[in-house]
Parts: C-alpha cells; sequence; structure tokens
C-alpha cells in the first residue's frame, strides 16, 4: 500500500524555486535512498515533508496514507506516524531529555485518541532502547542534546525514533557528522526498526551510509527533480560516476 | 513641583482616605503623630508618575489613578473564604502567618507551632502598646517616597517575627496575604528580624480568595538579617488579575551572611516590587533572582537597590521576564557600590521573552561606583522563542501551545531551579505551570 505520495510538487523559499515538480512514491515496508549533489533539494523535500515553516508548496500534493500532509500541522503529522530524523538535532536546554520524550509521546498518543503511557512502560521502553543503542541513562537526565557529540545526537533521533513508532522515517543526511563507528551504532539502530509496516526515506550525500542502511530503491535527485530512479545498485554507480552527469540534466 | 499636582483632582480624596481611616489604624498617640506626618508626606507628592525617574516606566497616576478606601475587617464569611485558600495556597510543612484584608488572623495561622522556634507578634499589638515609646519606629524606614509614606499612614497590621541567634528553622516560615474584599485597599507591614547564625525560609504569598477583585495591596517589609546567617527569602505575588499590589522592601544583611531572594509575580494588573538591599557586613554574599511572567495588558515592575556598603561582598541579580500579549515588564536594577567598598563583586543580568508584538520589556541598569577597586557588571538580553527549537517540538507531536509552554518553562526553569527546597521549589513551579494554563 502507498503509505507516502508526493505528486509533481513545486516548493519556493523566498520567490525561489527549489523543487520544480517532484513525484515520488513509498509504499510501506520500503527503504527508499534519495541522493543528489549539495542544492538539488534533498532537504527541502524532508522539510515540507514534516512541516517546516518557510516553505511555500505552489503545486503538486504530499498524500500519506491516503491523506492531504500539506493540511496539517506539524505536531498532527508527527501523530499520525511521519518522523523526520534532524541533520542537525537543536540543542534545548533546560528541557530533561527524559520529561521531552515523555511529553512528546504522550502528546502523540493524545492527538491518536490513546491513553498516556503508565510511567513504568514508558521507563522500561526508554531503558531497553537506550542500552541497545548505547545511549548512557544520565544522558537523558541532561537538557535535549545539550553537550551531546554528533554522535549521541543522532543516537537520540534513533532513540525517539524507536519510541515514538513511526510509519514513515526520513533521515536527513544522517551520516553528516559521524565516523565510522558512530555511524554504525546508528544504522544498526535503524535497522533494527526496519519492519514490512513501517517506510524509510533515508536521505545522503555519500553512498557510504547506504552499506549500512541497504535500501530497496535509490532515486537521484539534481535541481529540484528526481532524474533517476533504481534499485540499491543505482547508488554503486553514482559513487563510481558522480553527480556530474545529472547537472546539465 | 508636584505640590501643584497632588493638591487637584484627586488630593481632595486623598485627604478623605486618611481621615475616613484614622479611627481604625492601631497605635497610641505618639505612633498617630507618625502616621500623620507620613501622610502628609504623600499628600504632598501624590502618586508617584513617570516625571519622577524612579518610576518613570510605572505611572502610577496613569496606571492605578486613584488609592481604594482601607478594607473593611474581615467579617466571619470572608474568614471563611480565607480559610479556603489558605489551604489553597499553603506550602507543605510550611508554618504559616496569615493576614486577611490586612488584618492578622491568629485562627488561620500556626502561631502555637512557631513559638517553639521563633517570636511572632502583629504590628497592630507593637503600634498600640502604649509603654513602647519608640512603637513609632515600625513606620520608619531609610528610604522614602510616596508610595512608602503612604503604607506608614494607613498600616493597619503585619507580623513581627523574630528568630533568635543561631536558630535552624525546623520548617519554612510562609507568611500568606489573603484578599477576599473587592475595590478596597490593604495597608500591611512586617519585620522580620533574623538573628546570627540563623538558617531560614521565608516565604510570602499574595493572594485572592474566591471572587475578590479589583483590590489594591500597599506591603512594606523590613528584614534585618545578623552575621553567619543562611536565609531564604521568597516572594510569590499571584493576586487577582484586576488587582494591585505595590510592595517595598527594606533588607539589611550582615557579615559573612548568605541571602537568597527570589521574586516571582504571576498576578496583579499593576506591581511594583521595590527592594532595597543593603550589604552592611563584609564577605556576604546575595543572589536575588527574579520572574515576571505577565499577559493580557499586566504591567509588572521589579526594582532592585544594591547598595554595597562594606568591602568584600558579592552579590548576583539574575532576572528573567515572561511577557505575552501587551503586558509590560520592567526590571530596573542599580548596584551602589560605597567608596569604602573595595573589592566588590556585583553582576545583574536580565533576559526577556516576548511572546507577542505587543509585548514590551523595559530594562534600567544603573552602576554607581564610588570605589576603585571592584568588579561589576550588567547585561540584557530580549527576544522571542527560538522557531527552530519551537519546530523541533512540534515535529515530535507536541502543538504549538504546549511546544511553547515547555521552552518558557526552561525559560524560567534556571531562575526556579535556584530554590533549594523540594515541596517550595514544586510550589513554585505548581503556580508558574497555572499561569501557563491561563494563556489564551
Amino acid at each position: 500500500m502507498a503509505l507516502l505520495e508526493v505528486k509533481d510538487l513545486k516548493v519556493r523559499v523566498e520567490e525561489r524555486e527549489i523543487l520544480h515538480g517532484l513525484t515520488l512514491t513509498v509504499n510501506e515496508g520500503e527503504v527508499h535512498a534519495i541522493m543528489g549533489p549539495n542544492g538539488s533539494g534533498k532537504s527541502t523535500l524532508s522539510h515540507v515533508i514534516a512541516g517546516k515553516p518557510g516553505y511555500e508548496v505552489t503545486d503538486g500534493q504530499i498524500l500519506f496514507k491516503g491523506e492531504d500532509l500539506l493540511e496539517m500541522d506539524p505536531d498532527e503529522r508527527a501523530a499520525k506516524g511521519v518522523f523526520l530524523a534532524f541533520q542537525y538535532p537543536v540543542e534545548i536546554p533546560g528541557v530533561a531529555t527524559m520529561t521531552f520524550l515523555r511529553t512528546a509521546l504522550n502528546a502523540q498518543r493524545k492527538a491518536r485518541g490513546e491513553g498516556e503511557y503508565s510511567t513504568p512502560d514508558f521507563l522500561k521502553k526508554v531503558r531497553e532502547v537506550s542500552k541497545s543503542l548505547n545511549i548512557p541513562q544520565d544522558m537523558l537526565k541532561r537538557g535535549v542534546n545539550v553537550g551531546f557529540s554528533g554522535g549521541e545526537k543522532k543516537r537520540n533521533e534513533v532513540l525517539q525514533m524507536a519510541l515514538f513508532e513511526p510509519s514513515l522515517c526520513i533521515l536527513d543526511e544522517m551520516d553528516s557528522g559521524l565516523d565510522i563507528d558512530a555511524l554504525r551504532i546508528a544504522a544498526d539502530g535503524v535497522n533494527a526498526l526496519r519492519s514490512p509496516k513501517r517506510a524509510m526515506v533515508v536521505i545522503t550525500h555519500y553512498q557510504r551510509l547506504l552499506n549500512y542502511i541497504v535500501p530497496d530503491f535509490v532515486h537521484v535527485m539534481s535541481r529540484g527533480r528526481v532524474v533517476k530512479s533504481g534499485a540499491k545498485d543505482l547508488a554503486l554507480e553514482l559513487e563510481a560516476s558522480g553527480y556530474a552527469q545529472f547537472e546539465d540534466a | 513641583m508636584n505640590v501643584a499636582v497632588a493638591k487637584t483632582g484627586n488630593g481632595r480624596a486623598v485627604s478623605d482616605l486618611f481621615a475616613s481611616a484614622e479611627g481604625r489604624l492601631p497605635g497610641s498617640s505618639a505612633v498617630g503623630a507618625v502616621r500623620r506626618e507620613a501622610f502628609e508626606t504623600y499628600e504632598r507628592l501624590g502618586l508617584p508618575h513617570r516625571r519622577i525617574e524612579e518610576w518613570k516606566y510605572t505611572d502610577l497616576r496613569a496606571l492605578v489613578g486613584e488609592v481604594l478606601p482601607l478594607a473593611a475587617a474581615p467579617d466571619a464569611a470572608a474568614l471563611k473564604r480565607a480559610a479556603e485558600a489558605v489551604k489553597a495556597h499553603a506550602i507543605a510543612g510550611a508554618r504559616k502567618l496569615v493576614l486577611v484584608d490586612g488584618v492578622f488572623v491568629a485562627d488561620l495561622s500556626d502561631v502555637k507551632t512557631l513559638a517553639s522556634e521563633v517570636s511572632v507578634k502583629t504590628v497592630r499589638e507593637v503600634l498600640a502598646n502604649e509603654a513602647n515609646h519608640a512603637a513609632g519606629d515600625l513606620l520608619q524606614t531609610a528610604a522614602i517616597d510616596a508610595v512608602i509614606s503612604l503604607n506608614a499612614a494607613m498600616a493597619t497590621d503585619g507580623v513581627v517575627v523574630s528568630v533568635a541567634d543561631g536558630t535552624h528553622l525546623s520548617a519554612p516560615i510562609q507568611v500568606i496575604h489573603v484578599a477576599t474584599a473587592a475595590g478596597a485597599s490593604a495597608f500591611t507591614r512586617s519585620h522580620l528580624r533574623i538573628g546570627k547564625g540563623v538558617r531560614a525560609t521565608i516565604v510570602e504569598s499574595f493572594v485572592a480568595a474566591g471572587k475578590a477583585s479589583g483590590y489594591q495591596v500597599n506591603d512594606a517589609v523590613v528584614l534585618w538579617i545578623g552575621d553567619d546567617a543562611d536565609v531564604a527569602h521568597i516572594r510569590l505575588m499571584d493576586d487577582a488579575p484586576d488587582a494591585v499590589n505595590v510592595t517595598s522592601q527594606f533588607v539589611t544583611v550582615g557579615a559573612n551572611t548568605k541571602l537568597n531572594f527570589f521574586n516571582m509575580t504571576t498576578g496583579a494588573a499593576v506591581s511594583r516590587l521595590q527592594g532595597f538591599i543593603t550589604l552592611a557586613g563584609e564577605g556576604s554574599e546575595l543572589s536575588a533572582n527574579g520572574v515576571n511572567l505577565l499577559q493580557k495588558t499586566e504591567h509588572g515592575d521589579t526594582t532592585l537597590v544594591v547598595d554595597h556598603a562594606v568591602p568584600n561582598c558579592v552579590s548576583r541579580e539574575t532576572f528573567r521576564a515572561v511577557i505575552d500579549d501587551r503586558a509590560h515588564s520592567v526590571f530596573q536594577g542599580r548596584i551602589i557600590v560605597r567608596p569604602d567598598a573595595q573589592k566588590t563583586d556585583g553582576k545583574m543580568m536580565t533576559r526577556a521573552l516576548l511572546l507577542s508584538d505587543e509585548a514590551e520589556a523595559d530594562n534600567k541598569p544603573e552602576l554607581e561606583i564610588f570605589a576603585d577597586d571592584v568588579s561589576c557588571g550588567h547585561g540584557a538580553t530580549a527576544g522571542a522563542l527560538d522557531d527552530s527549537l519551537l519546530f523541533y517540538l512540534k515535529a515530535r507531536g507536541l502543538p504549538e501551545k504546549q511546544a511553547q509552554a515547555l521552552l518558557i518553562q526552561a525559560f524560567v526553569g534556571e531562575a526556579i531551579e535556584q530554590i533549594a527546597d523540594d515541596n517550595l521549589r514544586e510550589h513554585v513551579i505548581g503556580i508558574a505551570e497555572r499561569w501557563l494554563e491561563r494563556r489564551s
């Protein structure tokens, strides 16, 4: 079943068109990689799906489980199951990570008409997931991402993914700023979340990440459009030939 | 030069205010003379207005207009409503001293429990004691302005608390000012004497009972702290949204003493806290923190004058304001360093969070330094909530208001976290949360 349908999407930022008619369909259980050079519009796509302000959709639509995503506020999208793992997760001093996790989880559950998690269940779940991601307990007491290393911030994003159990995960440049060991831990966390009901869109500049999170499909973006789609081998092809061939497309 | 202004218009009503109340104001004849003199000072000055530098941002003539008549002493029905308010606002484990509409109410206070550790009298009984020739001193303060003089003239009651040298209080003392009346004024004045080596937490709460509205509070507090003491002084002003609260505090700190002062303003249409803190003994540390949470058209003013009269003291002032709608927050901080007060280390920092385009924050730091070997400074920031943080929280499922609330709590949390007592800190967080819930 189609989980995400992006149809002929045109997006502007301050009078400049960034996406010029992008189409993409992601079905349940699939992992799609979106690759492309800097400035091709990869991150814009992820921001528009998550509902970040500052982008003007001038044409096209985004359907999520058949519903018009663009009509929803970012928090409604999250409650429906859309999760964006940020390229640069923000630091929020004064908001303890645990408080944040619990508030967010319960806000999503409330929006879906589900009951709040009980404290023991919540704590048990956080402990389980954080252990598998190698996140020390004392990190959870600190302010959200405050003083976290690049790797810790990304692991914190994966922790949230595991807790919130979204049906669509968009990973925006997850590999940026990570060394190989940090990348492996984060990628293992993501792989553990792959399931027949959950889809993932992995946005990356480099093929390297796709050695760890192996996609079903690869799309190449250039100048605001998908210019080529294929199976996972396309990523290797790109690694060899580079993006230059698409620059004039 | 203000004489003509004060005598016109409400000048006449002002005289009636005192004349009609005089019979109900406690005091010997000597005290009466002090009151009359104070009232004459007030009459001459009139309510402070913007042309008086210290009141530039808080023009009481424009904001308040007139002083309301003295509230009647609470009757049985009022006391019943007050009892409910006390129950709702009492801090777990604290010992209460309750003033209702400017009158001390022993039945609502923990007089007996307190008696084992401190001495408590009422201002009324001290003033009325004909044998006490110094009673009038209770109405005298070092700093004088129109509202302080008016307080001296009109004060009906208050508490006189004395904590003997070396006492470590086993629980905080909470002075609760309850308003039950509508359209009336309460004038209170309290004296707190904290002895040498004392450890104490003193809380002052201002609350409204039931439907009390449109009332005015004019409070004065004289706090004297001896050497080697460790004192937390917390003031929580949560009066009715259409009330007026003007409070003047006169604090003297001895040597090698730690004073942690915290004020939070969450109520009243118009409020001003003016604190005059003198560091009178060497080696003392003052930490003064304030939080103004203002919404609608509320006006909240915190004015602190910290006087380093002796060498080797440290003062830190951290003030935070969260201002929504068309509210107006004022912070005036003056640090005075006297010629002898070498090695003074005095700093103040203010941060304002503006939640609306029409919110206003005024900030006036002043350093008056007469010594040459000191370290003093001030800083200020003002800004809106960070959009990137808001988006992050919303992308995680928090609706706008809840995302804002979390960030606002984080903003004021830093100041609140400094309150050491767990029950008290939870109590303060609860008041801040209720303020957040009132946001439209």
